[in-house]
């Protein structure tokens, strides 16, 4: 396979395996704690870092994903005390974690390559250059962690469809049957931070966002059901791909960044041409 | 269709063909109503019939589709000053950093204008108006720590302290205790001994001959309207409830002294 | 180490990154309390990373690089982003937490894209412009300062001219609406005013702290106090504490970089205001909850023994500890608190009795509850 086609693969499966866990986000009003995630997954990296010595460690998917769901537990703690409403917490909270991280890269592993530029912008250009040997073949170590991730999402969310779609619509009545909201959500949770930091590596923190919202948010105009919101989400991914890369080629630019621009235009595109647009059919007022 | 009332002889509030809409969603249509000056009026309908819809577009804070609206013979953008608004209280943020005669003296906001700071003459008037509602040892207190009841008494002090015409208010009575809901009767009584007009969105039906002179059913559509004596009966109440309404007939009958 | 601050003071460059870092304190922080009241805090964020591709724009029509010209490409930027916000939200079922985290990514990665179209130019350098992204404190130079403190004052003084008007479409904006003002143009001008403050401040912290200066500081002074405009003197005082003190501490150890340095002070001051405000405060609350659950078991302990001894003729009369435990679950640190207060006392090894005191105060407890003596 050429590099061309891998850095498409693995942006593929970037994408998709993002949207999966992007499709519950969004309807849960959470979009914004995909970014607070992303970043705030930093001090759980550099602490898994600084444990096991090694940077490719499967260890730092550990500690990015401890950190996530930290994050989400603080937020929680913080929101229960009454004292600070919900965004507020969120609001202070990553900043205050990626803060962390920095602080303690600098001090502590200064010399290393574990730059915080790539962690917000990642660099895909760069990928097929690392990789693994996997059943006798040479493949790109970012396809090999993100189809992994991307089969642990999509198996999460076939295994528990039934309970995170009740406990998306309505969480008082999921609890009353029995399945443990508070459980899906920091599962959701936990799927969002590991998805994080294995595409953060190819792509940055941001694209991850642009990822996880922007084709959801789509195919939410697209389609009123969850499981074609979930199909749409994930083949408007492969189109933000695939579609971002040839853009950046074409203008030589960021992969990433053209990445989450062609999101941004897909998602105008569908919003210009969509059926059911109004917001009328969202709230109703009395 | 005009009521005569022998009260008054101008119309405080003159609703035409009122329409509204929620995106492709009618929540009112085609609705008509004169309210004559100096009227207690209950709006009553099922939950989402449109009674808080009604409120706002009289207001301007709601889109309205179609129709007209008068307050004292004028739209209402020219005659804001004589209309004073009590909303729900879930409409606010009660742990906002601010006291009660804080609240009050927003309601001379609008008096005052650009870069007006308010000053002893406000204050005044907020000190007055928190004694109409018999919340003045509350004023410096921060409106996180006001009971449902009190947090009533605030916005309706609120509205006084503008001295307006017409007052409207949303389910006023909804989680209150009954000293504050007595406090809420007089006071309203009070307003119409003044002549002025009180257009109050309403839910307990028990209540309704006690407190109000007239109604206004809605249900998407106006249904009746005029005194409460000739309008609120078993017939007009079936069709503005869709006859779920069982305890109808023991309502009736206990007429208001 | 007072040697080593003084040493730091004395140095030209140091100051004036205080400098810059104490301006952003102050209007990040004074703004944010309205970003915060009125639930906006992760807009903060938005607005910071959506004003990437305005400070790219900027420079590739200007060719400048001076500070203004970004700030103003930056404001733009974030600006109309705001506006996109809101279209989206009123005309579409997009919900406000999708629109901004939309905006956040697409916007940021448009401005990568700029960003590498830049660094292909054979002219230009975009050492300047990253500064944006990361917050480059210790480039902070006079001519940014310059700005920053224009910018900061036409702001605040904004802020003061409308103070009641802003304070009332915060609390209550449909009050606001029927009492006539004109709501969208005063919400127009607050957010205008809101992204000002956040570009001024993204050379210093970078993007992605920016949030965390517009809110933390509201945050923490919101324990303090229940007046809003001492809520914004006191965020504007920890704005600018955070900020020298990250400034300081950066510059004692090396290889520190500066903006999150200022985060983690600002941090640290909300979480000490969650916990130690009075009033408000974690530990004050839960002291309350022990104290008032104590004078529950006092309370309950008295009408026990009161009620035991009215069986007998001398209300006085003894009552072993054995007893008062079965009555009122463990009775023995309640009695020691009553003997200490003079309400009870101990008539032998294990027998309590009430005292005349005690006996009063019972009995009132008694009535109280129940209208009259048992």
């Amino acid at each position: 396979m050429s590099a061309s086609l891998e850095i498409q693969l693995i942006a593929v499966l970037v994408a998709v395996a993002c949207a999966l866990p992007g499709v519950f986000l969004i309807l849960r009003g959470m979009a914004m704690m995909s970014d607070a995630i992303s970043h705030a997954i930093l001090p759980g990296i550099v602490i898994a870092f600084l444990i096991t010595g090694n940077l490719s460690s499967g260890w730092l998917i550990l500690g990015a994903g401890l950190s996530g769901v930290l994050t989400v537990a603080l937020v929680e703690v913080l929101r229960t005390t009454g004292l600070l409403k919900e965004d507020a917490a969120i609001g202070i909270v990553f900043p205050a974690l990626f803060s962390f991280g920095v602080v303690l890269i600098a001090v502590f592993a200064d010399d290393v390559h574990l730059d915080t530029d790539a962690v917000l912008l990642g660099e895909l250009a760069f990928a097929p250059f690392d990789r693994h040997v996997i059943l006798g073949r040479e493949v790109p170590r970012a396809a090999v962690v993100m189809a992994i991730i991307l089969v642990i999402n999509a198996a999460f969310i076939t295994l528990f469809y039934k309970e995170l779609k009740m406990s998306t619509f309505d969480a008082a009545l999921a609890s009353s049957f029995g399945f443990a909201p508070s459980v899906l959500h920091y599962g959701l949770m936990a799927l969002v931070s590991t998805t994080a930091v294995g595409a953060f590596d190819a792509v940055g923190s941001i694209l991850v966002v642009a990822l996880m919202v922007a084709p959801p948010a789509a195919a939410y105009l697209l389609t009123r059901r969850l499981s074609s919101m979930l199909v749409w989400s994930a083949l408007i991914g492969c189109l933000v791909a695939v579609g971002g890369y040839w853009m950046a080629r074409l203008l030589d630019a960021s992969i990433a960044g053209s990445m989450a621009t062609m999101a941004g235009i897909l998602f105008v595109i569908v919003l210009a041409f969509a059926p059911s647009r109004s917001s009328g059919s969202r709230r109703g007022r009395a | 269709m005009i009521m005569n009332d022998i009260h008054s002889d101008e119309t405080a509030i003159e609703v035409r063909d009122l329409t509204v809409a929620y995106g492709q969603q009618p929540v009112l249509w085609d609705v008509d109503v004169s309210v004559p000056k100096g009227v207690l009026l209950a709006v009553l309908g099922p939950n989402g019939a449109g009674k808080t819809t009604f409120i706002k577009s009289i207001l301007d804070l709601v889109p309205v589709a179609g129709g007209s609206i008068r307050i004292h013979g004028r739209p209402y953008r020219r005659n804001r000053s004589r209309v004073a608004y009590v909303p729900q209280r879930g409409s606010v943020d009660w742990d906002f950093p601010t006291h009660v005669l804080d609240v009050v003296e927003m309601g001379t906001y609008g008096r005052l204008g650009w870069f007006r700071r308010p000053g002893a003459a406000e204050r005044e008037q907020a000190l007055k108006a928190l004694a109409q509602v018999e919340m003045t040892s509350y004023a410096h207190r921060q409106i996180s720590q006001l009971s449902g009841g009190q947090q009533q008494r605030v916005f309706l002090a609120r509205a006084l302290v503008q001295d307006a015409e017409v007052y409207l208010m949303d389910e006023p009575f909804q989680g209150v205790d009954a000293t504050t809901e007595r406090t809420i009767v007089e006071l309203l009584k009070r307003l119409r001994e003044r002549g002025k007009t009180v257009v109050v969105v309403h839910h307990d039906l028990q209540t309704v001959q006690e407190y109000f002179d007239h109604v206004l059913l809605l249900n998407g559509r106006r249904i009746a309207a005029g005194p409460v004596a000739e309008v609120f009966t078993e017939e007009n109440l079936r069709a503005t409830y869709g006859g779920r309404v069982a305890f109808l007939s023991s309502l009736l009958t206990q007429r208001a002294p | 180490m007072m040697d080593a601050i003084s040493t730091l003071f004395s140095d030209y460059t140091v100051r004036t990154v205080a400098l810059g870092a104490t301006l952003l304190g102050i209007t990040a922080g004074a703004l944010g309390c309205f970003a915060m009241l009125r639930r906006q805090s992760l807009l903060g964020d938005a607005i910071s990373h959506a004003a990437l591709p305005g400070i790219a724009i900027a420079f590739l029509i200007t060719g400048s690089k001076s500070p203004l010209v970004l700030v103003l490409g930056a404001g733009l930027a974030g600006w109309f982003g705001t506006f996109l916000i809101t279209g989206l939200t009123r005309r579409t079922r997009i919900t406000h937490d999708t629109a901004l985290a939309m905006l956040l990514s697409v916007f940021f990665g448009f401005g990568l894209m700029l960003l590498t179209f830049i660094q292909r130019r054979p002219d230009a350098n975009q050492a300047g412009l990253d500064s944006f992204l990361f917050g480059q404190a210790a480039a902070l130079m006079q001519r940014d300062i310059q700005v920053m403190f224009g910018i900061g004052c036409v702001v605040l003084l904004l802020m003061t001219l409308f103070w009641k008007e802003f304070k009332l479409i915060s609390f209550d904006a449909e009050a606001a609406h029927t009492l006539g003002l004109p709501v969208r143009a005063l919400d127009h001008l607050l957010t205008a005013l809101f992204v000002s403050a956040i570009v001024i401040g993204l050379q210093t912290v970078g993007v992605v702290l920016m949030s965390a200066m517009i809110i933390a500081p509201a945050a923490a002074a919101r324990q303090w106090t229940d007046r809003l405009w001492v809520m914004m003197g006191l965020a504007a005082f920890f704005g600018a504490v955070s900020g020298v003190g990250g400034v300081l501490s950066s510059g004692l150890v090396p290889h520190l970089p500066t903006g999150p340095v200022i985060v983690l002070f600002i941090s640290a001051i909300v979480v000490f205001s969650l916990l130690f405000a009075p009033n408000r405060g974690l530990a004050f609350r839960m002291m309350r909850q022990w104290r008032s659950g104590q004078q529950f078991r006092v309370d309950a302990v008295l009408v026990d023994m009161y009620t035991l001894a009215s069986q007998h003729e001398t209300v006085d009369h003894p009552h072993s500890e054995q007893v008062l435990n079965a009555m009122s679950g463990n009775a023995r640190r309640t009695l020691h608190l009553l003997e200490t207060l003079g309400l009870a006392q101990r008539i032998d090894d294990e027998h309590w009795g009430l005292t005349e005191s005690g006996t009063e105060r019972a009995r009132g407890l008694v009535e109280k509850r129940w209208g009259e003596g048992p």
